[in-house]
This record gives structure tokens, C-alpha cells and sequence, in this order.
């Protein structure tokens, strides 16, 4: 902004500004202190009935009739229509401002709620977290390193991280192979074998880990009486084994594995999408020229198309990355843990919802936080790269 | 937060690109291989054989689900013990306002962040401070942050501790909001990073403030961006078991995949409501998504095709 610009500013605003044109005579400032009260007082008493339209809710539900769906409708429209009168107030401050310094104050202005809830739900509770890590359960004396060197002590905590490797090295990886398989043989269908084949792997996208374990239970099934109603059972059983509990069987970690099934199962059609446009980005010239040279459609894939989409894969084996690391819902539900199928997510849980623990529960989170840090790393470098690419 | 790593470039899928399922585009030359239709064929058998075990066991009757697999069906669809009553019971049940519950924790956490995040990504893309860089760079590293750090100090916070509000809608809407916003501002930034710049220097000049401009012309051009974003965070929210069971608990607000679970847990007694349920409970996102599974591919393409 140059000097000139903000001299000349001060008689133009008014053609900028919603301001009647004998508001600027009688002087800029008195119209824009009403602006900048009737904001404040509007954020305020917005905020005000909010608050207390959201805590009337559990305090006098009677007040809506006990019906749920009347508190509900009323909390998306105070909730939503809230939100929007709040940012109508703290639009007019700053429009209340004077000019030069409502210009550079409009962009803090716009990034405020974002970023005051990103400060106040994730920055101050890591830094928060981290703090307690070094204090006791209750969070009320200093213990130094003792957390750490407990959990690291604790056969359960090894375990999970042996499990959470395994993870980490096998399902990323297949649901990428999976991915890559789906995108490349439903490209060879036809128009609609195409678009209905991809609609059925990408399906389960929909259901949610729990949703998934209760299908996968299904399938895992084992009744220590009577018929067998699993269908891995079933098969089993049909190539001439015993029925097995299969959930609970930990030899080379089988339950693990049956566990991880469920994930790729949900992931892998999040994959294939992204796999899939990539693919159909590459360009056929190069796919002609290899031809050309005689190439076999093996070789085509391997040389020409997998060098092309590799951004995608990464990308792709990334996402499914920091997932594994934080999976839970899948192992809480079906095996809490049990039989060596713990996870680093699911002993937090333990820790800070069963036994509250939370010298030890913030501890596990930071080793997580630790560990997904390189990942962290890599996605601002990768970021910044792209970046200077535009 | 679950996909953060997909939203990578602005394309917005609102290029040349094809359709990533398969529709439109210029007719495709005749490929077709048995290969591919064995092993295409195969694999959508492997992928759907599950939910239709569970599918074809939530309208089986107890005694009958007990003594034959589901697949029996197919050999005696006359005799499988068909009923309705798992869904009427489960209706009744915690799972019914379960339901309810999760609409109304659910919708609000889907509206109230795309808002925020709208506001924050309009400044970072039409407007220049100073910081610009470093608090994008924030939001980037943010999105790979585990939500598992925020429980501890939320619930001191949010607890009987705090300002007590645990138990209540308000809580999980908050939480959800704060922890979708990083991908929401990333996504939304990158969207309308494409829209071109020049219809919003020309609404400056016709003397529209930001307000009016954000309004009036962005967010009805960066519509694609909003829908696909919602769908996501809709699913999210709605699918979510860590939030909603640390916050909103087993009370009478608990949504229906806390319900869901703790039936998961006693295991016997509600085995045929459990499959009712699990149904009941992904009903909504499967309407959801395939009313709108376009905007829901683009969003997620969105970008990262550039490879």
C-alpha cells in the first residue's frame, strides 16, 4: 500500500463504503465508531445466545418440548445461522476501522475463527499434551521421565508398536497393490462394467469402522457350539480344517491380519479412484512410442505407466499411512486388544478412558506424535516443492 | 482427520480429466479382456460377499441366523426364517434415537467448519499479509497432527472440570469443527486458488467490500469445492466412534455408532439386532454418498492426479 493510495483513501472510502455520502462530511471517524460498537456489542450478544441456547439444551430440554428432533433443528439453525451472524459482526468492526488499517486487518479478521479453533482444539492441547506427559495421573505433580520409562517398561506397550509396525509395512502397501490392480483392469472393462465395478469397491468408503467390524465379525464368526454361521468358517471348513476362533488365534499374528483385511477392504476403493485418474492422465503418445518399440503390455506397465502416476501412489500410501498409525475403532471393537492385537491408539483409549491415566495416556499420544512427525515433515517439504512449481 | 494427504493441487477435478468412474468422456475404444472381467468379477464378489452376510442375517430370525450361515438362504430362501422384527426391535431400541442423535451431531459439524474455513481460505487466496506463508505452512503440518492429542486437555476443558458440557451436542459440534478445519481451509484454498482472479479485481473496482464479494461471487463459484469437503466431513462425523464415545459417552445423546458398538460388545444377547443396527446405522451415508458420489470423487481427485 503506498502513501498516496492511503492520502487519497480517506476522501474516497465513501464510494467503497456502504457510508451515506453526508456521513463523510460530518467526519469519517463518528460513523465508523457506531460501526465498530454496533459490532462488538453484535459479537458479543451473539456469542451470548449461543452459549446459552446451546446449554439450555441439556438444562431445560423441556423447554423444546423434550422432543429431540425440535432441540436438533434449533441447534442447526442457532448453530449455523450463529455462526454467520457472528462473522456479519466482525466483518462491521473492521469495516468501522479506518481504511488503511481495516485493510490490514481484513485478512486476521477472515482467518480468525479458523484459526482461533485450530489453536484452541489441536496447538494448545499438543502442547498441553506434551506437559502432561511429564506429570502424574492426575496431572498435578512432576514426575520427570517416569511415564515414559513406564510405558516403554510394559510388555503391552511393546507389543502395540510391534503391531502398529506390522501394520504400517503391510497395509498401506497392499491397499496400494489393490488399488493399482482395480484401476488398471476396470480400465480394460466396458463403459458400464467400468463405472458399476468401481462403484462396488468404492462402496465401503461409506461404512464406518465399526459399521466394518460388525460385517467382518460376521465373517470371522465362530460358535463354540452347534452350526458354524462364519463364512471363513465355512470355507475352512469345506477344505477339510476344524472351525477356528479365528480372532483369537495369534499364531503369526493371524487375528492381526484378519484385522488389517478390514481396513484394506474400506481403503482400498479411496485408492483406486486416485489411482484410476491417474492412470487415464497418462499420456498415450507414450504409450504409442513404447509400442512402437515393441514393447509388452508387462513391461508398458511397469516402465511407462508406474514412473508416470508414482506422485499419485505416494500420495495415496501416505494418506493410508497416517491412518494406519492412528487405527483403532477396528481393534476396540472386535478384540479390545486381546490375544497380541494390541495398537498404540487402542491402549491410549485404555489408558485415558478405562483407567484414567493421564500421566500415561498423554505419554502414548506423543510417541504417536513423534512418529507421524517425519510424515509431517515430508508433507510441508513436498508442499512447499509444489508450491514453487505453479 | 482421515484423508489430509489427498488434497494436494488446485485442479479441482474441473479439467480435462476423466471422469474417475468411468462415465463421460469420449468413447472408449473396445479393450475388453476376459482376463479383466474374471479378475474384475472376482474381486467385486471378494468385496461386496460380506455386507450382504450381514444384509441377508438382519432379516433372518434369531433361531434361524443361529443354525444355518446366511449363504443357506440360496438353497432354501422358502425356509430361511425371515422377518422383519430385528429392524422394528432395533427401531425401539437406543439405535432409533441413536439415529436421531447423529443427524443432529452431524449436520451442524458439517456446516459450521466449511464457514469458517471459507472465510480463512478466501483471505489466504485473495488477499496478501504479512505471514501468509507461514500460517499455510502451519495449516499443511497441522492436518497430520493425531486428533488423539487433543482428548486429555478437551476433556479437562470440556469436562466437569471445566465448563462442563461433556454429554452435550455442543461438545462434539466444537471438537468436529476444530478438527476439520486445517483440511477444510487446505482444500477450500486450493479450489478457489483456480477461480480467476480478474472477476474479483473487477468486483473491487465496482466498489463491492470482501464481504460482499465473498458472498455474492465466491461462494457460489466454489460450490464443487463446499459440496465435496461436506460429504467428507459428513461421513467423518457421522462414522465417528473416538469422538462422540469420549465425549457425548453412552448418555442419551449417544450417537448411533456408540450405540452400535456397545452392542458389538455383549456378545449373544442383541446378535440379531446387532446386524439390524449395523445396517440402520450405514443407511444414511450410503444415501448420502450415492446421491452424491460425483462432487465426493472430485474432491478427493481433486488435485492429486497431477502426480
Amino acid at each position: 500500500m503506498s502513501m498516496t493510495k492511503q492520502g487519497s483513501s480517506t476522501g474516497g472510502s465513501s464510494v467503497l463504503e456502504p457510508v451515506p455520502p453526508e456521513g463523510t462530511k460530518s467526519g469519517q471517524g463518528s460513523a465508523s465508531i457506531v460501526k465498530i460498537l454496533v459490532g462488538l456489542v453484535g459479537m458479543v450478544v451473539t456469542g451470548l445466545v449461543m452459549f446459552n441456547v446451546f446449554l439450555s439444551f441439556g438444562i431445560f430440554p423441556e423447554v423444546y418440548l423434550d422432543s429431540k428432533i425440535l432441540i436438533g433443528l434449533v441447534a442447526i439453525l442457532v448453530g449455523v445461522g450463529g455462526a454467520g451472524v457472528l462473522f456479519f459482526f466482525l466483518n462491521m468492526v473492521v469495516e468501522g476501522l479506518p481504511r488503511a488499517a481495516a485493510e490490514r486487518i481484513y485478512p486476521y479478521a477472515y482467518l480468525l475463527p479458523g484459526f482461533g479453533l485450530i489453536g484452541l482444539m489441536l496447538l494448545y492441547p499438543a502442547v498441553q499434551t506434551i506437559i502432561y506427559s511429564f506429570a502424574d495421573q492426575d496431572s498435578e505433580s512432576w514426575v520427570g521421565f517416569d511415564n515414559y520409562t513406564t510405558i516403554f517398561g510394559r510388555s503391552d506397550f511393546r507389543e502395540s508398536i510391534i503391531n502398529n509396525l506390522l501394520w504400517l509395512a503391510l497395509v498401506p502397501a497392499v491397499t496400494v497393490a489393490f488399488g493399482v490392480v482395480v484401476a488398471v483392469l476396470a480400465d480394460k472393462l466396458g463403459k458400464r462394467g467400468e463405472s458399476l465395478s468401481k462403484s462396488i469397491i468404492f462402496l465401503p468408503m461409506a461404512i464406518s469402522f465399526v459399521g466394518a467390524s460388525a460385517i467382518w465379525g460376521l465373517v470371522y464368526d465362530y460358535s463354540a457350539t452347534g452350526q458354524q454361521t462364519g463364512l471363513l468358517n465355512a470355507v475352512w471348513s469345506t477344505l477339510g480344517g476344524n472351525p477356528v476362533f479365528w480372532l483369537r488365534e495369534d499364531t503369526f499374528r493371524l487375528n492381526s491380519l484378519l484385522l488389517m483385511v478390514i481396513l484394506v477392504w474400506l481403503q482400498t476403493g479411496f485408492a483406486m479412484i486416485l489411482l484410476s485418474s491417474a492412470i487415464k492422465g497418462v499420456p498415450d503418445d507414450t504409450l504409442e512410442a513404447a509400442r512402437i518399440d515393441g514393447a509388452t503390455e508387462w513391461q508398458i506397465f511397469w516402465r511407462v505407466v508406474i514412473p508416470q502416476i508414482k506422485g499419485t501412489i505416494i500420495t495415496v500410501f501416505i494418506t493410508v499411512l497416517i491412518l494406519v498409525l492412528k487405527v483403532f475403532d477396528i481393534v476396540y471393537v472386535l478384540t479390545n486388544g486381546q490375544n497380541r492385537t494390541e495398537v498404540i491408539a487402542n491402549l491410549f483409549f485404555k489408558e485415558l478412558f478405562a483407567n484414567s491415566n493421564a500421566g500415561y495416556a498423554s505419554a502414548i499420544v506423543v510417541v504417536l506424535l513423534l512418529a507421524v512427525t517425519p510424515v509431517l515433515v515430508y508433507q510441508v517439504r513436498h508442499f512447499r516443492a509444489e508450491e514453487a512449481n505453479r | 482427520m482421515t484423508y489430509q494427504a489427498v488434497a494436494q493441487a488446485p485442479e479441482g477435478g474441473k479439467t480435462a480429466m476423466p471422469d474417475p468412474m468411468g462415465r463421460g468422456g469420449p468413447p472408449k475404444e473396445n479393450r475388453r479382456s476376459i482376463v479383466s472381467i474374471i479378475g474384475i468379477g472376482l474381486l467385486c464378489i471378494l468385496w461386496t460377499l460380506p455386507t450382504i452376510g450381514l444384509l441377508v442375517t438382519s432379516f433372518r430370525d434369531r433361531t434361524a441366523a443361529s443354525q444355518s450361515g446366511w449363504w443357506s438362504v440360496l438353497l432354501d430362501p422358502v425356509g430361511a426364517g425371515w422377518t422383519l422384527t430385528n429392524y422394528r426391535r432395533v427401531l425401539e431400541s437406543d439405535i432409533g434415537t441413536g439415529f436421531i442423535n447423529s443427524v443432529v451431531v452431524a449436520v451442524p459439524a458439517t456446516v459450521i467448519p466449511i464457514m469458517f474455513a471459507a472465510f480463512a481460505a478466501y483471505a489466504f487466496t485473495f488477499m496478501e499479509f504479512r505471514g501468509k506463508d507461514v500460517l499455510f505452512i502451519l495449516i499443511v503440518a497441522v492436518m497430520v497432527i493425531p486428533i488423539q492429542v487433543a482428548f486429555q486437555p478437551m476433556l479437562n476443558l470440556l469436562g466437569p472440570r471445566g465448563l462442563d458440557i461433556t454429554q452435550q451436542y455442543f461438545a462434539v459440534w466444537l471438537l468436529h469443527t476444530g478438527f476439520g478445519m486445517p483440511l477444510a481451509i487446505y482444500t477450500l484454498r486450493n479450489y478457489m486458488s483456480t477461480l480467476p482472479k480478474t472477476i474479483i479485481e473487477s468486483a473491487k473496482i465496482d466498489g463491492a467490500t470482501h464481504y460482499q464479494t465473498f458472498w455474492k461471487l465466491i461462494v457460489p463459484m466454489s460450490v464443487p469445492a463446499l459440496a465435496a469437503f461436506s460429504i467428507l466431513q459428513f461421513l467423518w462425523v457421522w462414522n465417528d466412534l473416538l469422538i462422540a464415545k469420549l465425549f457425548l459417552g453412552s448418555s442419551e445423546n449417544a450417537t448411533v455408532i456408540v450405540e452400535l458398538q456397545g452392542l458389538i460388545g455383549t456378545a449373544g444377547l442383541g446378535r440379531e439386532l446387532l446386524t439390524a443396527g449395523a445396517f440402520i446405522s450405514m443407511l444414511l451415508p450410503m444415501v448420502v454418498f450415492f446421491s452424491l458420489q460425483r462432487y465426493f470423487v472430485r474432491g478427493l481427485t481433486a488435485g492429486a492426479v497431477k502426480g
